[in-house]
């Protein structure tokens, strides 16, 4: 069976510094991966050169997403094929709706992969429930994308797109930063309802503590741009005891 | 010896010269017009076609822009004017009054002149012209453009509004050219707002793409007291076309004016609006979008006097330029000794889609008064490559996503149009512009 991600020796640049330096990993479906690092350690560049960010160089080795060259696609079309990215700092765009650039983002993926565009009722219905499960106000989806929401709430915003958008892969870049145990438990729950035997995770985080919500399968410790070690669950609450120190000097 | 040294005539300058003596005498108007139109003639004489160092043509020069004088464009004949009628579709299904002006003449027949409301009077400016009475008709106006306007005008609507009558049906100026070969087309209207009436007026200019033709328009407007107009103006000329028009409105006190300027069409557009805020409590917005690709020049110059107290205007301005197109905005705003409390605001913002694109922004503040409120602001710069990834991220191809950020640039301009019909069709504009990118 092809394995949903697989990442093969990869190392990418950005302004001429090395950030990834041979990484490995392997996804399949069904599994929830947690990827923990110290700052700095590469977790946001993998995010990024996953999900096609201008600005990054590959230096060399090889993706593959369900057995294609996910590095040849364009950002759109990663998204099309399956590929969500949970964005540590999600970004506010002014002027354009919440539920426009919603329902927008989900025809294009559609339109992309020959399905049917929907109407807009139809997207608002889909949309309400899932604001609803996210606890999130219908008046929000009015609003201009995240502008002027809170943390906790661009939080949300990115698990309703990630729900609606019903992807294969999802990347979850520090969902856990800034939310407080509520919000956190809304975003854990809304995560997990979408635990599903056909997609996989990866859900990058810094502290153990989201991973007592969202249970992983696997846990890697990623220093200095590479996997150095994997392990089961109890990887995280060992790294939590003992802190990144050991991987931090062993990787420089 | 520091006399200013007149500069050699430009070839446009001496075939207006020759187009000036060999039709002044034919031109609409008695006695009276001749004497108006020749006394125009001398003061663009004087001055000849703006230069780049005349401060208020900085940015379009038109001895440089305006290569020949064209001939007047004859009044259309039954094929132009079954071409006009087929040709502007704009805002058709709005329920607006049309009137039609074609190739610079009214054309009653082709204008839905149909139950007048009570209290509103439309004729051609060719009729005030022949009787003679330049009042009402060529008053108004002494920069070069309007002087050049006045000398040849042939054409044009003037409407009345009575006082406290509110005309709820807007009122569309449908200007087309049809003109194949090379034309010039000078039209002067006139809307007088009685005090406490209210009344739309959109006004759309469009032509062939292929045709190289001129357009000097003018309008001044006086909004009464405690009148309102809403002002609409789409310039979306074809695309080697010259247009160059000309606003003058004297607003009255308590009255609201609001102007909305769409600019997509034209090889070299200038509108310049010379807004006067006459009376107390005065209220003016000013929204203004121009969207430019390929050479185009489109340049807005706008000049806001505040006369007397308590009066407030905003001026918001937006530009999305591609290619090697070029967004021109001047903003003046001046406020007189006596304009205390004044509030006034103007902002300018350039959204460049390509490294060859310019805009040109230029707002200034002149004050006599101590007891305001003023500012002014310029932004200039590319789409966001964040936002951008963003939606990409999202599944929105590139184009698409670059049309959503555009639109939301815009946006802010568009919603400041208070019918819900007009601003819809507008939008509607900016999205077959952004179409047309792809
Ligand atoms: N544009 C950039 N130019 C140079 N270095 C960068 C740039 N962006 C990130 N980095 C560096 O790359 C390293 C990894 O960053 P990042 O992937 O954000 O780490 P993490 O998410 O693990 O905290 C850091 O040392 C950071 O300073
Ligand atoms: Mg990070």
């Amino acid at each position: 069976m092809t394995a949903l991600l697989e990442i093969r020796g990869l190392k990418a640049e950005i302004d001429g510094r090395q950030i990834l330096n041979g990484l490995d990993l392997i996804v399949n479906k069904g599994e929830i991966h947690a990827i923990m690092g110290p700052n700095g350690a590469g977790k946001s560049t993998l995010s990024y050169v996953l999900s096609g960010k201008p600005g990054y160089e590959i230096t060399g080795g090889e993706v593959s997403f369900n057995g294609e060259d996910l590095l040849a696609m364009d950002p759109d079309e990663r998204a099309a094929k399956g590929l969500f990215l949970a964005f540590q700092y999600p970004l506010e765009i002014p002027g354009v709706a919440t539920l426009t650039f919603l329902r927008t983002a989900l025809n294009a993926q559609r339109k992309k992969r020959g399905e049917e565009e929907l109407s807009s009722p139809d997207v608002l219905k889909r949309v309400r429930e899932l604001a609803k499960q996210l606890s999130i106000d219908p008046e929000m989806l009015k609003r201009p994308l995240n502008v002027g929401f809170s943390g906790g709430e661009k939080k949300r915003n990115e698990t309703l797109q990630m729900a609606l958008l019903e992807p294969k892969l999802c990347v979850l870049d520090e969902t856990d930063s800034g939310l407080d145990i509520d919000a956190l438990r809304i975003v854990a729950d809304g995560v997990n309802r979408l635990r599903a035997a056909d997609r996989g995770m990866i859900v990058i985080t810094h502290y153990q503590r989201l991973l007592d919500y969202i249970v992983p399968d696997v846990v890697h410790v990623l220093s200095a741009g590479r996997i150095v070690k994997t392990g089961g669950k109890e990887l995280a609450l060992e790294l939590e005891a003992t802190g990144y120190a050991q991987y931090q000097s062993e990787a420089a | 010896m520091n006399a200013e040294i007149r500069p050699v005539k430009t070839a446009a300058e001496i075939g207006l010269a020759d187009l000036f003596a060999a039709s002044c005498a034919s031109l609409p108007g008695g006695r009276n017009i001749e004497t108006v139109r020749r006394g125009a003639f001398e003061r663009f004489v004087a001055q000849g076609l703006p230069h780049s160092r005349v401060e208020a043509w900085r940015y379009t020069d038109l001895r440089r822009l305006v290569r020949d004088a064209k001939p007047l464009a004859s009044r259309p004949d039954a094929t132009a004017k079954e071409a006009a009628g087929i040709a502007t579709a704009a805002f058709a299904n709005l329920g607006f009054r049309r009137l039609l002006i074609v190739n610079g003449a009214f054309v009653p027949e082709l204008s839905d002149l149909a139950d007048l409301e009570p209290g509103v009077s439309i004729r051609a400016t060719v009729n005030g012209l022949d009787a003679d009475d330049a009042d009402g008709v060529l008053d108004g106006g002494d920069d070069v453009a309007t002087a050049l306007n006045t000398a040849f005008a042939a054409d044009g609507v003037i409407i009345a509004i009575d006082p406290g009558v509110v005309v709820t049906r807007p009122i569309h100026l449908a200007f087309v050219t049809t003109a194949a070969t090379p034309a010039a087309m000078f039209t002067r209207s006139s809307l007088k707002i009685g005090a406490g009436a209210g009344v739309t007026l959109i006004e759309t200019h469009e032509g062939p793409d292929r045709s190289d033709y001129q357009v000097n328009t003018a309008l001044r407007t006086i909004v009464g007291d405690g009148a309102r107009l809403d002002h609409v103006k789409v310039t979306s000329e074809g695309g080697a076309a010259l247009h160059i028009a000309t606003l003058q409105a004297e607003i009255g006190a308590e009255a609201v004016y609001s102007e909305f300027g769409l600019v997509t069409g034209g090889a070299v557009v200038r509108n310049q609006l010379f807004l006067k805020l006459a009376g107390e409590g005065t209220i003016a917005n000013v929204h203004q979008a121009s969207l430019l690709a390929g050479r185009q020049h489109a340049d807005i110059t706008l000049t806001v006097d505040h006369v007397a107290a308590g009066s407030q205007s905003r001026e918001v301005f937006k530009a999305v330029v591609d290619d090697e197109a070029r967004a021109v905005f001047q903003g003046k705003i001046t406020v007189r000794q006596g304009a205390q409390q004044t509030d006034a605001r103007m902002m300018a913002r350039a959204l460049l889609l390509s490294d060859e694109a310019v805009a040109n922004c230029k707002p200034e503040l002149e004050i006599f008064a101590d007891d305001v409120q003023c500012g002014h602001g310029t932004t200039t710069g590319a789409l966001d490559d964040q936002l951008k990834f963003y939606l990409m991220a999202r599944g929105i191809p590139e184009k698409e996503a670059e049309a959503l950020l555009i639109q939301a640039f815009v946006g802010e301009v568009i919603d400041a149009i208070a019918r819900d019909d007009l601003r819809e069709a507008l939008s509607g504009r900016m999205l077959d512009w952004l179409k047309g990118r792809e």
